[in-house]
């Protein structure tokens, strides 16, 4: 892993993020707007799951209008996050927050994957009522992953200074 | 520089016991700094929502009072909790935020952010309909938020690289 790391730094647009004095604060300032709109979004139909909000649509129509910008911005994050990386990926690749982070990200995006194929296969049928123990369970997950990612996201650049 | 006239306010706040005890317990600036993004996420999904249905991109099935009832109770919690992190942030540091040009940059666009998106909201009380009657005017509110709140965010990160050397 270390030598595709060293070979992900010597890219050419790797070392212009890392040389630069406004590429690597540009593409971070993307990587907070996106986000702050991916974990807004996505909170906005975890709570729904959870039962704590109605918001007089169903869950279905909630999500179609919701999840459309949380995949978007999830799409933006992980490019401008990947950027960031590679500029310094042997140092950012040793890091405790960092590895914590692309681990739980991933739980988080399997966890987005299966709540939208498996428990939207019956929702048809509590799209309009109280979720299923089922549904809270995938909204509180959601919700703890999510903010976990921002947490150790944060936490990173505390260890790399 | 411009920003003198608040060194001795600075000087004097990074003394105080309370500056000291943040900057000893090392995990009280970055547990405070997730929270300042966690709050920013709810002021931008929900200003980004409302300011999308002004634009017209939900259709009409949703009237804009509808939005601005279900987002901006959270909109407005979530600032009073940036505005105390925030708080703790200049304690901890206070040359950091308080001599920066884009710190007092930012503050202005808060102000001018929280405006256009009180704007909004107040035309509502009284005809729930306004907006819909106002379509020009919702369309330049809503381009104009949406503008003036992303140059908040982009402030407040730029704060880290903008330091003024000689403060
Ligand atoms: C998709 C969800 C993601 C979330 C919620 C997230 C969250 C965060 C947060 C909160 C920060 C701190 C931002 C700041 O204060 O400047 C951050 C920084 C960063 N993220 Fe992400 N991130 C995500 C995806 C990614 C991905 C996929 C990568 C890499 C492959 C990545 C790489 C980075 C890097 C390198 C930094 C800069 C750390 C530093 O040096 O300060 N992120 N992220
Ligand atoms: C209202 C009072 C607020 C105060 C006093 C305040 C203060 C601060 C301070 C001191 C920092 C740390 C900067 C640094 O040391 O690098 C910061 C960061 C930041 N603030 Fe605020 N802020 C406030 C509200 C807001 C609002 C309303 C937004 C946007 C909606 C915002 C967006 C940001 C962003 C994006 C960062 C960078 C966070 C990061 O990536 O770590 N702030 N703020």
């Amino acid at each position: 892993m270390t030598a595709l790391w060293s070979a992900l730094e010597r890219l050419p647009w790797s070392i212009a993020i890392r040389e630069g004095s406004y590429l690597f604060p540009t593409i971070e300032t993307v990587h907070v707007l996106a986000i702050t709109l991916l974990v807004g979004t996505i909170t906005i139909v975890d709570l729904r799951l959870l039962g704590l909000t109605d918001s007089g649509k169903s869950l279905r129509a909630l999500s179609a209008q919701i999840l459309p910008f949380t995949w978007g911005s999830f799409c933006v994050a992980t490019i401008s996050g990947a950027l960031m990386f590679a500029s310094r990926a042997t140092v950012y690749a040793g890091t405790a927050p960092f590895q914590a982070k692309m681990g739980v990200l991933l739980a988080a995006g399997a966890n987005m994957l299966l709540f939208q194929v498996i428990l939207f296969r019956d929702v048809a049928q509590w799209d309009r009522l109280a979720p299923p123990p089922r549904a809270k369970l995938a909204g509180a997950l959601s919700l703890g992953f999510w903010i976990a990612v921002v947490v150790l996201g944060r936490w990173t650049g505390f260890v790399m200074s | 520089m411009a920003l003198d006239f608040v060194a001795p306010l600075a000087t004097w706040l990074a003394a105080t016991p309370l500056s000291a005890l943040i900057g000893e317990v090392a995990w009280i600036v970055p547990a405070v700094q997730s929270l300042h993004i966690l709050a920013i996420s709810v002021v931008v999904a929900g200003v980004f929502l409302i300011d999308l249905r002004l634009l017209g991109a939900f259709g009409e099935s949703d009237g804009i009072a509808a939005y601005t009832r279900r987002y901006l109770p959270w909109v407005w919690w979530a600032l009073a909790v940036l505005l105390v992190t925030g708080a703790i942030m200049i304690v901890s540091e206070p040359v950091r935020a308080l001599r920066n040009t884009t710190f007092v940059v930012k503050m202005v666009l808060i102000v001018v952010a929280v405006t256009l998106t009180g704007a909004t909201q107040r035309p509502l009380k009284a005809d729930p309909d306004f907006w819909r009657d106002h379509k020009t005017r919702a369309r330049a509110l809503a381009l104009a938020s949406l503008t003036v709140w992303v140059a908040v965010i982009a402030c407040g990160r730029w704060i880290a690289y903008t330091q003024d050397p000689g403060a």
